[in-house]
């Protein structure tokens, strides 16, 4: 249903409530360079309710949220509050408006007290313009205790548990009369108890007459604590309801289910003999009993939810972190791979996903970002050799179809897929025989994706080993051999491509039994 | 990116030649060539000094502790050539880039292993290298008659027109154009400051390569502290005192990014000599040398509101050569 018509007539879900929507989001859409993040999107937030928006990773949740809290200006569509059009162009509007977010990673300030951090931007004054201190103090115990939190304001927030910082997160919210409450995965990091008494604060929250929207994506706490829902996928709206009117498997369907619209590369596998043999490897606190084999010319996928541990592992693997116990064999041979450079010495690479902090060196040119790993093999006695550096550059520039005026030009100059290609040009370099790509077409537009999957497809063809971690249900199904999954830092399936459907990847992440084949 | 480093270092050059020719038409003496030669050679400590902290610098470190660790190494020498006068000055040479080698890998290991800021790694160790003077000398002066005439002669002999110590000085610089330019180790420095996260994906050790860049700090700024004593023949606690901050100035001057990952050796050179020039001329156009602080201080400033205003321009011209490009 087309958004804009929504807002004179009330809808169905609306009249069998009896009640209007305290803010509504019609039509948004937001682009980024390459990217549309938001395309055409609704959302509504009910007074009194528990809204559960739900989404795979990339379908633009956080992106609503900074447009709800006045970080993102939407390129189009509008926003009513009560009926009237609103507009967030400031963060302070947001807040201003009774709109207040806690983040995922919540936005406190450590060496401030309890109190200051609940009443930082608004703190009671005295009549000389300073901050009156034991007003302050007081009103945050009111507030602290208000929400049961035994909480001393005056002590410093980096004295307190995750859990506590909520509660003052959740302080602040009720210290500017929020009535909109955003919560972003808030039980990301907590213990059972403390979620419980989350949910407990969620539901006084909602007695209270706040619009709640509930960002997470685990089902069982959607199902129990969330009165609406509404699912996002790719950027675009899907559908909208009471949560007792569905089921897990209507909310998977509506996540994953999807038109093809991307077509990935036909391949033919000749999958070649063990490459690498992974037993074993832990780590105290990212991932445990990682173990698993990779076959020369084979594309091994790793799908889970962000926090998973895919990364860490793989950084893990690279010689980034080391891990407490654990065994890599390469060809049957151990390698200690304690550095980065052991690893490229070993012939394993690791594309980083974040390409800007962790892949190109801005401020280098393009050809001594590619041969950076390389220069030992373009020196002679301790000198590097211009012309082979040169050479070499220009080898896997073209080989990567790499599109620059010149190779001599700055890095940063180049789009975010040609980036990408410089990474992989630079690691190709280094003749490896695992490459892992740690996910290789975030961010990048359409067209590059597709040259970004035909070349990983040749990659393989050409008996290279690919591991690539993509939390995006259609690459993972559209490139891998073999599909393995993660959850909470633990592999929880391994299976041939054949064998996967989209349902069966997210029911495996997100810890749903397995109801229906 | 090349070309505007390139500009960037053309206008530091155009500065210095223009500053030149302001002076000389009021003191035409000054560009008598002997006397060109005796301010380039005054500069020559500068120079060497400021090559070593551009390595530094360029992988997001400071070096503050150059001119005490010149010093320290200046009065170890002087004493050891009143007790040895034997020793010829080649030996002598290498004892000083060893000495300063040692205390340039003191504070790379702190900053390394220890992973303590570099700027409160080398803010102590200037203060002990100074404090290690005192001890050693007790406080004492070495002054011109204790010392060997080999030992003052071999930074002053003039070859081909030239003092040694300016020879040295113009193959330092040739080395570490080498270095900077063509080694792996050069391009690590730029790695390492441009994007310490992406040099550790790439395989780079970022201490190591940070070690490094304070072990040759260490080691020309030991060079630079038997030149210095031979000199002006003379050492005791105080030589040198405050100069780590003109070395750091000519390397900012110089278009040496403090956040690192940015710079040349040109312009580390040619920020050295501006500050030379500027050092050596106001005096002769009867300057008070009150004046000469506060000139190099705006000099400063001057450079670096340019870097930046360079900086900020180049974005604009990338995003439109970005589009172009894609």
């Amino acid at each position: 249903m087309s958004s804009n018509a929504v807002h004179s007539e009330p809808n169905e879900s609306q009249i069998a409530d009896g009640v209007a929507p305290i803010l509504e989001l019609g039509g948004i859409t937001k682009k980024f360079p390459g990217v549309v993040a938001l395309s055409d999107v609704s959302l509504r937030l009910y007074p009194g309710q528990v809204t559960a928006l739900i989404g795979e990773n990339g379908a633009g949740k956080s992106t609503i949220v900074k447009i709800l809290t006045g970080i993102y200006q939407p390129d189009s569509g509008d926003m009513k509050l009560n009926g009237t059009i609103v507009r967030f162009p400031t963060a302070h509007h947001a807040s201003d408006a009774g709109v207040t977010a806690i983040h995922q990673e919540t936005v406190l300030f450590d060496e401030l007290s309890v109190a200051e951090n609940i009443f930082i931007g608004h703190a009671p004054k005295t009549r000389t313009g300073l901050i009156d201190l034991a007003e302050m103090n007081r009103r945050a115990q009111e507030l602290l205790t208000g929400i049961d939190a035994e909480i001393d304001p005056t002590v410093k927030l980096r004295e307190l548990g995750i859990a506590n910082k909520h509660l003052v997160a959740i302080a602040r919210a009720l210290s500017i009369d929020a009535r909109i409450v955003i919560m972003d995965e808030p039980t990301a990091a907590l213990s059972h108890k403390e979620i419980q008494e989350l949910y407990e604060l969620v539901g006084q929250l909602r007695d209270q007459g706040k619009a709640i929207l509930f960002i997470s994506h685990k089902f069982d706490e959607i199902f129990q604590i969330a009165d609406r829902y509404t699912v996002f996928r790719d950027g675009q709206f899907v559908g909208e309801g009471h949560i007792a009117d569905v089921d897990e498997n209507a909310l998977v369907q509506m996540m994953v289910g999807r038109s093809v619209d991307q077509i990935f590369p036909h391949r033919e596998t000749h999958q070649g003999e063990e490459i690498l043999r992974v037993s074993d490897y832990c780590h105290p606190t990212e991932f445990e009993d990682i173990s698993f084999t990779l076959r020369k010319g084979e594309i091994l996928g790793f799908y889970g939810l962000v926090g998973a541990g895919r990364s860490e592992f793989m950084q893990s693997l690279f010689g980034i972190t080391r891990p407490s116990k654990g065994v890599v064999r390469i060809e049957g041979e151990i390698a200690a791979i304690d550095s980065p450079a052991r690893a490229v010495a070993a012939g394993i690479v690791y594309v980083p996903e974040d390409r800007g902090k962790q892949g190109t060196i801005i401020g280098l040119p393009i050809f001594e970002n590619i041969t950076l790993p390389s220069l030992d093999r373009t020196s002679k006695r301790g000198f590097i050799r211009l012309a082979e550096e040169f050479s070499l550059a220009r080898t896997y520039a073209e080989r990567l179809d790499l599109r620059a005026a010149s190779l001599d030009q700055d890095v940063g100059n180049l789009s975010g897929g040609n980036q990408q290609k410089v990474v992989i040009a630079k690691w190709l370099a280094t003749r490896p025989r695992v490459i892992i790509l740690d996910e290789p077409t975030k961010g990048i537009d359409i067209g590059s994706k597709a040259a970004v999957h035909e070349f990983m497809a040749e990659l393989a063809a050409q008996g290279l080993a690919v591991i690539m971690v993509s939390s995006e249900i259609p690459e993972i199904l559209g490139m891998s051999d073999r599909v393995i999954v993660m959850r909470e830092g633990r592999i929880v399936a391994e299976v041939e491509n054949e064998q996967l459907t989209p349902e069966s990847l997210v029911r495996h992440a997100a810890g749903i039994a397995e109801s229906v084949h | 990116m090349t070309l505007l480093l390139k500009s960037r270092e053309a206008v530091l050059f155009g500065a210095i030649i223009a500053l030149i020719v302001v002076i000389s038409t009021r003191f035409p003496a000054f560009v008598a060539p002997s006397n060109l030669a005796n301010a380039f050679n005054d500069t020559a400590p500068l120079i060497i000094l400021a090559l070593g902290q551009m390595a530094v610098i360029l992988t997001r470190c400071i070096d503050l502790s150059v001119a005490a660790n010149l010093a320290l190494t200046g009065m170890v020498v002087a004493m050891l050539n009143t007790a040895a006068p034997w020793l010829p000055a080649p030996a002598i040479i290498m004892i000083a880039i060893g000495l300063g080698a040692v205390m340039g890998s003191i504070n790379g290991f702190f900053v390394w292993k220890m992973r303590i800021p570099p700027i409160v790694v080398t803010l102590g160790t200037m203060t002990i290298f100074r404090g290690v003077i005192f001890l050693i000398s007790g406080g004492e002066w070495i002054n011109a008659h204790e010392m060997g005439e080999n030992f003052k002669a071999f930074p002053r002999a003039i070859v081909l027109g030239l003092p040694v110590m300016s020879w040295i000085a113009i193959a330092i610089v040739a080395l570490f154009y080498l270095l900077i330019t063509r080694t792996p180790v050069g391009r690590a420095f730029f790695a390492v400051g441009g994007n310490p996260d992406a040099a550790v994906y790439t395989g780079i050790n970022v201490g190591r390569t940070q070690f490094i860049a304070f072990l040759l700090s260490g080691m020309l700024a030991g060079l630079t502290g038997y030149l210095w004593v031979a000199r002006y023949a003379v050492a005791y606690v105080d030589i040198a005192a405050g100069f780590e901050l003109e070395v750091v100035a000519a390397c900012v001057i110089g278009g040496i990014s403090i956040a690192g990952g940015i710079g040349s050796v040109g312009g580390a050179v040619l920020g050295a000599v501006f500050l030379g020039v500027i050092k050596n001329a106001l005096p002769v156009v009867n300057i008070s040398p009150f004046w000469q602080l506060a000139i190099s201080g705006s000099a400063i400033i001057i450079a670096v509101a340019f870097n930046a205003q360079t900086q900020r321009s180049k974005g604009r011209v990338i995003l439109k050569k970005a589009e172009h490009a894609t």
